[in-house]
């Protein structure tokens, strides 16, 4: 473990990206097997101990330092293991050897529930400070370390000089500690065979237009459809729904899955059949109708029949154990297109292309989009081979223009992270009613997104000035800033006071100009609820865009 | 809580530092006042524009290298007292956190106070060390008032940073420490650990250096890092102010390794937002066990609390049931001086 403690402690206090990848393709190459395959697992996300839980970590410091003063020191270092990788008291006596990495992972493996305290507390007891902390990295999920799974790949391509395409296409099938994929990238076996496999296949992605112009010559236009992507798989009688970040989710869409038996696999987005984006025809449900089916232990036929799924299918990456990924889109799309007729039409339709004379027609089109509940319309570019990852040029996510709102700064609370120590994380409010008729501030929303660093040192500075109470971690403070905030969508929710959720909050401006009796009502944001029934009921989490 | 006993009315904690009404002097006021006691030469203790300031000799003396003049009041040397009216007396005894650093002991009709100012309790070749005082209130600092500030032996650190020299004959080593104290204490610890080279320094490093030697503290060869090339600056360590750490004047360095040395190097995050790659773990301040023994060992009818994490001190003292109280005081935050 101490080596890989030290690779985590170097990498977190290494800028440049060129030293981190050489920091970690000289550990992965040099580490003994399986510990190596287990760090890659850490560094990758792919590793995940269901029976121990932060809530144990946090246990048991609780059993060792007071409650308060660990609360206190977690608000201070932003960050849960490396607190209690600080805190931990050593035992008593001899210091025991260390683990390896490959025993924690086996100890953490094997915890049960009731054996889980006990087991994290003796490999903490066996480690030092720096081996605590990259122990509670592993055992309690995200390492956020500023080291990305795609960047751990690459260390690992530059590592063994191997193609980083060839390890990113046969990862999705390989388990940790990947002694396949060690074995192969060495020397040692040939390149596992993945084809006849029913495996996530890396998705392609957009970036945002911002202020070019497209020649739709070149870029053929869809709708952004505002549900979940997915990537459906059919191989060897097996069919599985994969989320972007490669997540399966064929259990919480039976109904999906049982009707597809195509042997290939196609990109699209999972939606509910509905009216709320783009009308009744062609249309969908709201997102918030989608959530409904999500994060279900067991999917009831109930709720089937009231949330029927489908798939709009965008692309075609594999059709009948041929690989079309290299094939430009616009010759993709006619496969595509010949596909979706022999699929199930309840269960699958294809995204529409946009038929516009020229770009500016397109600009009014995207216009009107609100009217119509759409998020906002892709650009793919007619050529283009099914690239893995947001290649530059290729395709083009451009939203519609978000909403804003003047608001005033309530809370404030410390961030997490690269941010631990700044007061970067806000609530803000509207007024119920003028505030010279006894109106009275309501949160309305929190961001803790889109200012600048030197927007954050601001605004941390105006927090610890204008702070007029505590609640633990929390800040009140004076209700003097008006912050614009833009957010993407309203939607009525009886979880919060004001009755009102925001849809991907961030700041977008800070308002030193304006004063806070200025500010919005809640009336106004309530103007701007979409008109969507399936909206009451629940309110919208923020959750990872296209 | 528990109750507190009745206060004193010759003292009073205001928002702008110490206040002794009844004869208006002050102590390490952050505004202008007629007589202020200065702990120590801290921009954020040692303000300027006071009437009379009384303070260590070696204290003025750096404030007078700071802001240019100094005029009334005069130095005092370690434990000698001061009347200041009222029947107070006030002393200055060594608080051991940079050159002529002080404790404030305040006596009146046997009711002794003792202000810390900032302090520590490790030893330090450049400062007379903490002489621990009995009192009835003890005003201290909280600068690493939290339970994960311990910090190592300077020894460990200095052993650190000069096998990161060892392992990296062709970058630079820079080291941002704090100009007053930090700065001084690395070097003569790099001189203790048997570094003899030349150290090469930022130019808003010599004046401060020159006045530590001046005081008798030996620092061996310095030199300005605008006498030498580039080249030679290869293997060599710099000091400089930690905000000069990524600045424009860094990029004359051979890709310098950017260290710092400061308390809150504990904390990862903290050196990763300096963009600090090799943290050094030192500091001119007590950690937790040093701050909370200190009470312990001093032990105060009451203890009060000023900048820092006052919170969690306190949340100790109420544990160990022992009456304490935070101060509020002004334009203290966080800092370099760490």
């Amino acid at each position: 473990m101490e080596r890989f403690a030290r690779l985590l402690t170097d990498l977190i206090y290494t800028r440049s990206r060129n030293s981190k990848l050489a920091l970690l393709a000289d550990y992965l190459r040099t580490a003994p097997d399986p510990d190596r395959g287990w760090a890659l697992a850490g560094l990758t996300g792919q590793l995940n101990f269901p029976s121990v839980k932060a809530g144990i970590v946090r246990d048991l410091i609780k059993e060792r330092v007071d409650p308060v003063l660990f609360a206190l020191s977690r608000d201070f270092v932003g960050d849960t293991a490396e607190t209690v990788s600080l805190l931990w008291p050593a035992p008593p006596g001899p210091v025991p050897p260390s683990p390896t990495v490959s025993e924690a992972v086996a100890l953490l493996s094997a915890a049960t529930r009731a054996t889980a305290k006990p087991v994290v507390a003796g490999l903490l007891d066996r480690l030092d400070e720096d081996g605590r902390f990259a122990l509670l990295k592993l055992a309690t999920g995200a390492l956020r370390i500023g080291v990305s799974a795609r960047l751990a790949k690459t260390a690992f391509a530059q590592a063994f000089s191997v193609q980083l395409d060839d390890v990113e296409e046969i990862w999705h099938a390989l388990r940790p500690p990947y002694t396949d994929l060690f074995s192969w990238a060495s020397g040692a076996a040939a390149k596992p065979d993945i084809t006849s496999r029913p495996v996530f296949r890396p998705f392609m992605l957009a970036n945002p237009l911002e202020d070019a112009v497209l020649d739709l010559a070149d870029y053929a236009a869809e709708w952004k459809w505002d549900g979940i992507r997915i990537q459906i798989v059919h191989a060897s009688g097996e069919t599985r729904l994969f989320s972007r970040g490669g997540e399966d989710i064929t259990a919480s869409f039976p109904d999906i899955a049982r009707v597809f038996a195509h042997e290939g696999v196609l990109d699209g987005e999972l939606l509910v059949r509905g009216a709320a984006q783009g009308g009744e025809a062609g249309g969908a449900a709201s997102f918030n109708a989608l959530q409904q089916r999500l994060g279900r232990k067991v999917v009831t036929a109930n709720l089937q029949a009231e949330y029927p799924a489908f798939v709009r299918l965008y692309d075609v990456l594999f059709d009948r154990g041929e690989d079309l990924r290299r094939l430009p889109w616009s010759d993709r799309r006619v496969r595509l297109e010949n596909l979706v007729s022999q699929l199930n039409p309840g269960a699958f339709d294809i995204s529409a292309l946009i038929e516009a004379g020229d770009f500016d027609e397109l600009a009014d089109l995207r216009a009107a989009a609100r009217e119509t509940d759409i998020e906002g319309l892709m650009l793919k570019r007619r050529d283009s081979p099914y690239e893995a990852g947001r290649k530059a040029g290729l395709w083009y996510k451009w939203k519609r223009e978000p909403l804003t709102a003047d608001c005033v700064m309530m809370y404030a609370q410390r961030g997490s992270g690269k941010r631990s120590s700044f007061y970067s994380d806000y609530t803000f409010g509207c007024w119920t009613a003028p505030e010279a008729e006894g109106g009275v501030l309501l949160p309305v929303g929190k961001a803790y997104s889109g200012f600048s660093d030197e927007e954050l040192r601001w605004l941390d500075g105006f927090v610890r000035k204008h702070t007029v109470n505590r609640f633990g971690p929390v800040r009140e403070v004076e209700k003097s800033l008006v912050l614009e905030v833009a957010f993407d969508a309203v939607n009525a929710s009886t979880r919060h006071k004001s009755g009102i959720a925001m849809r991907f909050p961030r700041i977008s401006r800070i308002r030193r100009d304006k004063p806070a009796s200025e500010a919005d009502e809640i009336r106004t944001l309530r103007g701007m609820i979409a008109s969507d029934p399936g909206s009451a009921a629940s309110s919208i989490e923020a959750r990872p865009g296209d | 809580m528990l109750a507190s006993p009745k206060t004193p009315r010759w003292i009073k904690a205001e928002r702008e530092g110490i206040h002794l009404p009844t004869t208006d002097w002050w102590i390490d006021p952050s505004r202008p006042a007629a007589n202020a006691l200065v702990t120590h030469g801290h921009a954020d203790h040692a303000r300027g524009g006071h009437g009379q300031v009384w303070a260590t000799g070696a204290t003025r003396d750096i404030i007078a290298l700071r802001y240019g003049t100094l005029t009334g009041g005069r130095g005092l040397d370690y434990n000698e007292p001061l009347d200041i009216g009222d029947c107070i007396t006030a002393t200055f005894v060594p608080a051991g956190h940079v050159l002529g650093s002080a404790q404030i002991l305040l006596e009146r009709h046997g009711e002794r106070i003792i202000v810390t100012g900032d302090y520590k309790r490790r030893p330090d070749p450049t400062c007379v060390p903490f002489q621990p005082t009995p009192c009835d209130i003890l005003i201290t600092e909280a600068t690493f008032a939290l339970p994960i500030f311990t910090h190592p032996p300077i020894e460990r650190e200095i052993a650190r940073l000069l096998a990161a020299r060892e392992a990296n004959p062709q970058r630079s080593l820079l080291i941002g420490a704090y100009a007053l104290g930090k700065a001084q204490r690395v070097i003569a610890e790099l001189r203790r650990a048997g570094y003899h080279e030349t150290i090469w320094l930022h130019g808003a490093m010599v004046a401060m250096c020159e006045l530590y030697e001046r005081c008798g503290i030996e620092l061996g060869p310095l030199a300005p890092v605008s006498e030498a090339s580039r080249d030679v600056l290869k293997g060599q360590i710099i000091v400089c102010p930690p905000s000069s750490l990524n600045s424009a004047w860094a990029r004359r360095l051979p890709d310098p390794i950017n260290a710092m040395a400061s308390g809150w190097m504990r904390v990862r995050q903290r050196a990763v937002q300096r963009n600090v790659e090799l943290p050094l773990i030192i500091s001119d301040h007590c950690d937790w066990n040093e701050l909370t023994g200190t009470i312990l060992e001093l032990s105060p009818e009451e203890t009060w609390i000023t900048h820092g994490r006052e919170d969690a001190l306190l949340h100790w003292c109420a544990l160990h049931q022992l009456r304490a109280r935070a101060l509020d005081l002004v334009g203290r935050e966080e800092d370099d001086t760490g």
